[in-house]
């Protein structure tokens, strides 16, 4: 077996070099109630080649954006994913690695998480950053961990415009605790209703969360919003669109506690759902609440600059049934990938993606809105995501748009109950105007 | 490891200094000593109540945490700001300069649960004994 | 000071650029028509400015200064850094698999459904559950998802005032974490003399209140917990249920199965046992068994089969919800589908055997030199203590590990579990061969001679790694978290 050196002359020698008359002897110790007494039934091992062929029919039965032109977003965007990523990261001694606990041979993963906490924190406006956490979901809910642990209070003012599922994961994350969730009603425009959150908000709430732009791709107006969680001694977080902050105004100049949000945008695969990365940064006085791994940069004893922890106590395998959380591993090699990519991208580069994800959009909602039947949903400013309501309904016209090679939208209905009929398109940069204009005339033979 | 002779000593390694009706609370040589180089220190809030036995505070080094336990009850009166700045204060001067906070004592009768400079010293070299951190 | 390499942002220079994008192909509008005003940012991230040969350049140095599985022995107890087959990435890494939209139609993923089915009827298989979900992304999301459906059942059995989780002092630092994140009370119980939970101080703590016992099996001293079963009737008698930490389960493959141990819950954890790559610290998978009394409180979606066809079901009133967005770290989990389709029922079974032949072996070679404080075959990994050295010459545990780097080598775990003092937690995993064991082996000796000779070679160690030993105390009490444009 080729991941198993061991000869059958290594395994007599180290045998007898323990005192065991067989490999069995070392098993003596599995109380007799608990062997297995049979082999596992699972199906015959394959060779390499089998596995790429097996693997390969699998992989052959999925649609992709390859094939499908994406208009689909909800959380996961098909954004381009410049070769050098892949190349960088499938570097074995960063993939091969794991937490850097070992600060002399780690130095290639602490330098680099350095650069992604500086990265996220300078997108997000705001003083630090952590290593990663799973992912956008989970961030926001360890944001709530974090704002319980700071203000010791127990309830959360949610926004309805913040994704469904980022609601459900705050929910499950804090059902032992016994917080007590409220739901910040949304405008017809699609946004927050900022007097819904001044009420919502009492001196009983931990924080106040929005989503920016929100899932329905309406760009929040946050001030406002800020206003209502700190009055009352909320903390107000915000769950962002990295891409999107390269352009708009970031959290941290509205007054933001805690920024965090999905990081797939930054160079990550679709890959049905994940790997994701979840990003999280706040306000330097929070950073010993702060959940997951911090890098900080320090000397060495030969006098030289270099990377370590820092900030250890914070974590689960020291403080134990202390911590503020019990993350461990993280998304590295995702956090990893993401500094990559916006070194590639850059500072004009991620300006550029993120003025063409606005300026695509808009064409697309222009035609669409101009098509018979289709009208906007909300007169409210949006980034590269924006909701229609459409002449039949949504699911209808996503198998028919499937058909002729479309990915999306999504069925905002499914999402939102209080939604039926409408239609939510995500435009990228990758996609052309021949796509977009493709959709349009899709859109019309098929309302037609 | 030498203990002032006029402080009261906690079994958690913790110690009093008694002025009047008022108690300067660190921690003790020996704790510190355990501790390695501290790097944080949570204070207690000026003006809020601790009870004695319970904790008041936090101290940090680079591997370990450790709750601070108050020798006495009362209201915190004042605290080592200088410790935020300078946490390492509580290595170089445990029972000097790296005191944590001052409290008014509520009642003296809890002095009874509190440890001699003897008793403490015995206690102290016992758990050193013993290994424990 | 000397700098190894330079931050991205030092090697930037203005105008410098390393993306390529395509020319605008839209008619472009003014911002100021698109958004309100004070909408759009001012200063823009001071994110660097690159060529893609600086870039290329900087990451690949970076590389360098790296240890991993592929580089030398990497010996991290109940962290399993086996060797990670480049097939599986290529598997993942297929456009079929890596660019699909996590909200495709269900009809056309059924290749991704597919494979996420027969992978938790596999996982099943191997770990004695009734079902499983892939949703958490790491082990100690698994055990917050498993401890929270354990809580979801109870309550739903009228038994919601149990809130008492027992962990044997031996337990992974995650373990506590987790029971208080669920709103439980910890309690710890002692280890007995031979590694296994204390039968007397479990029993002690067996009352009305008790939710679950969570326990790693091998525990992490690498023994097997002879009274596994025992441990099972007695939890299950007092209504609780028992969660099993999967760190370890890389040595019980085809050999013994949670499930049959007696446990109710339990994670596997993909980046160890089913060897895919630990990443630098993740992406991992920590999917999530259950006996079939608890499926009714997995997280949605389930992945689901009626004959047809595959579909993700939502529709589970008892679910606990979701503890992440969408279906799980699903690239992970092709690694570990195409690890497990390639090794077969043997293939797993000798892994676990040479695991634990490996483990033994060292533990053989290296107790006549540190001290063994629990001295009985071990599973795929044991613990040490660098207490003789210590006695000896005042050389810790943390100065044998970091001389050891010198070596080419990584360390152990070190100083975990907390009831072995200077404890060495090593576990050499299957892939190693027996001349790699041997030139630890050879290692470790000639530390121990040093220790003894010449102490503060060891003490000032390392010598020959990239960078020294560093100042944490620093780190810790005036943190650095970043870089700042204006230093």
């Amino acid at each position: 077996m080729r991941y198993l050196p061991n000869t059958d002359q290594d395994r007599r020698a180290m045998l007898a070099a323990i005192g065991a008359k067989d490999i069995g002897e070392l098993f003596a110790d599995i109380a007799e109630p608990t062997r297995l007494g049979r082999e596992l039934n699972l199906p015959a091992p394959m060779a390499e080649s089998q596995l790429r062929a097996h693997l390969g029919s699998l992989a052959a039965a999925n649609a992709t954006v390859n094939d499908y032109a994406c208009f689909a977003g909800g959380g996961a965007y098909d954004h381009y994913i410049p070769s050098v990523i892949p190349h960088l990261i499938m570097r074995n001694e960063f993939y091969t690695a794991y937490t850097p606990y070992q600060p002399e041979v780690s130095q290639g993963t602490l330098q680099s998480i350095y650069e992604y906490q500086t990265m996220i924190a300078e997108l997000t406006g705001m003083d630090v950053a952590n290593a990663s956490m799973y992912d956008g979901a989970s961030a926001a809910a360890e944001a709530i961990l974090l704002a319980m642990a700071t203000n010791r209070r127990n309830q959360v003012v949610i926004s309805r415009g913040v994704h469904p599922e980022t609601r459900t994961v705050c929910k499950t994350y804090t059902a032992g605790q016994g917080v007590t969730f409220h739901e910040a009603a949304l405008l017809a425009d699609g946004t927050t209703d900022p007097a819904s959150a001044a009420t919502l908000v009492t001196d009983k709430t931990a924080c106040l969360i929005v989503q920016y732009p929100n899932f329905l791709g309406v760009v929040e107006p946050l001030a406002e919003l800020a206003k209502a969680a700190h009055e009352k001694g909320a903390l107000f977080v915000v769950v962002a669109n990295p891409i999107s902050l390269a352009l708009l105004r970031p959290p941290g100049e509205f007054g933001a506690d805690v920024v965090c949000g999905e990081g797939q945008p930054l160079g990550l695969p679709l890959g049905f759902g994940g790997p994701y990365l979840g990003f999280f940064a706040c306000l330097e006085k929070y950073q010993r609440r702060m959940a997951g791994r911090l890098s900080g940069m320090t000397v060495d004893t030969r006098g030289q600059r270099a990377f370590v922890l820092t900030l250890q106590t914070r974590e689960q395998h020291i403080r134990r049934e202390k911590a503020t959380s019990n993350i461990c591993s993280n998304e590295a090699l995702c956090a990893l990938a993401a500094c990559v990519y916006m070194s590639v991208m850059g500072k004009q580069g991620l300006r550029e993606v993120a003025a063409q994800c606005i300026q695509k959009a808009h064409y697309a909602y222009e035609r669409i809105t101009a098509l018979p039947g289709f009208s906007p949903a909300f007169a409210s400013p949006f980034w590269s995501e924006f909701v229609v309501r459409t002449p039949v309904p949504p699911a209808q016209l996503q198998s028919a748009l499937f058909e002729r090679k479309f990915l999306g939208p999504l069925d905002v209905g499914a999402f939102y109950p209080e939604y039926q009929g409408l239609a939510m398109f995500a435009v990228t940069e990758r996609r052309t105007r021949a796509e977009i204009d493709a959709l349009v005339s899709a859109l019309e033979v098929i309302a037609r | 490891m030498a203990y002032p002779a006029d402080y009261k000593y906690t079994k958690s390694h913790e110690y009093i200094k008694v002025e009047g009706n008022m108690g300067i609370v660190g921690l003790t040589n020996y704790a510190q000593d355990q501790l390695g180089d501290i790097v944080f220190v949570e204070l207690p809030e000026v003006g809020g109540e601790v009870k004695q036995g319970e904790p008041f505070g936090v101290v940090e080094s680079v591997k370990a945490v450790s709750d601070c336990y108050s020798p006495v009850g009362g209201k915190v009166v004042a605290v080592n700001d200088k410790l935020n700045d300078e946490p390492g204060t509580i290595n170089a001067d445990p029972h000097g300069a790296g005191w944590i906070m001052k409290v008014e004592i509520a009642d003296k009768g809890e002095f009874a649960n509190l440890m001699d400079v003897a008793a403490y010293q015995k206690h102290a070299e016992e758990e050193a004994k013993a290994g424990h951190h | 000071m000397n700098r190894l390499e330079p931050l991205i942002f030092e090697l930037s220079a203005p105008g410098r650029t390393a993306y390529s994008l395509p020319e605008l192909d839209v008619p472009s509008k003014d911002l100021s028509a698109l958004l309100p005003p004070g909408a759009v940012r001012e200063a823009p991230p001071e994110l660097p400015e690159v060529s893609e040969v600086d870039v290329v350049r900087h990451f690949v140095r970076l590389s360098h200064l790296n240890h991993g599985v592929d580089v030398d022995f990497y010996p991290l107890g109940s962290c399993t850094m086996k060797y990670n087959p480049k097939i599986n990435e290529d598997m993942a890494n297929l456009p079929g698999f890596a660019h699909v939209h996590p909200y495709t139609p269900q009809e056309a993923v059924q290749g991704l459904l597919k494979l996420m089915y027969d992978l938790q009827r596999d996982l099943c298989e191997i770990g004695g559950m009734d079902r499983f979900t892939l949703q958490p992304a790491a082990g100690a999301h698994g055990e917050f998802a498993g401890l929270s459906i354990i809580r979801a059942y109870l309550v739903s059995m009228g038994q919601g005032h149990r809130n008492k989780v027992i962990i044997p002092d031996s337990g992974h630092g995650t373990n506590p974490a987790t029971a208080v994140m669920n709103g439980c009370v910890m309690v710890e119980v002692k280890s007995d003399a031979r590694g296994g939970v204390d039968l007397d101080a479990l029993r002690a703590e067996l009352d009305h209140n008790v939710a679950a016992l969570m326990l790693t099996n091998p525990n992490t001293l690498g023994l097997a917990d002879e009274n596994i079963h025992i441990i099972a009737r007695m939890v299950h008698q007092a209504g609780g249920l028992l969660y099993y930490d999967g760190a370890n389960a890389n040595g019980t493959l085809g050999w013994t199965r949670p499930g049959d141990m007696g446990f109710d819950v339990m994670h596997f954890n993909l980046h160890k046992t089913f060897a895919t790559p630990h990443g630098g610290g993740g992406p991992g998978s920590g999917p999530v068994g259950v006996k079939e009394r608890l499926a009714a409180f997995l997280p949605v979606p389930t992945v689901e089969f009626d004959g047809q066809r595959y579909f993700l079901d939502y529709n589970r009133p008892q679910s606990i919800g979701k503890v992440r967005s969408l279906y799980g770290n699903v690239g992970v989990a092709i690694k570990a589908y195409t690890y497990i389709r390639e090794m077969g029922a043997a293939g797993l079974k000798r892994v676990t055997e040479d695991a634990v032949l490996n483990a033994n072996y060292l533990m053989a070679e290296l107790k006549k030199h540190y001290l063994l404080p629990y001295d009985r075959y071990c599973k795929h990994e044991f613990v040490l203590s660098g207490n003789w050295q210590k006695n000896r010459s005042g050389v810790r545990t943390l100065d044998i590990s970091k001389r050891t780097l010198d070596f080419g080598m990584h360390p152990p775990t070190n100083y975990f579990p907390l009831i072995v003092d200077e404890a060495m937690m090593i576990e050499p995993t299957e892939t190693e061969s027996k001349e790699t064991l041997d030139r630890y082996i050879r290692v470790l000796k000639e530390i121990d001679r040093e220790t003894a000779e010449e102490p503060d070679k060891v003490k000032d160690s390392p010598h020959t790694t990239p960078v020294g030993r560093l100042d944490e105390i620093t780190a810790n009490r005036k943190p650095n978290l970043r870089w700042r444009k204006d230093g």
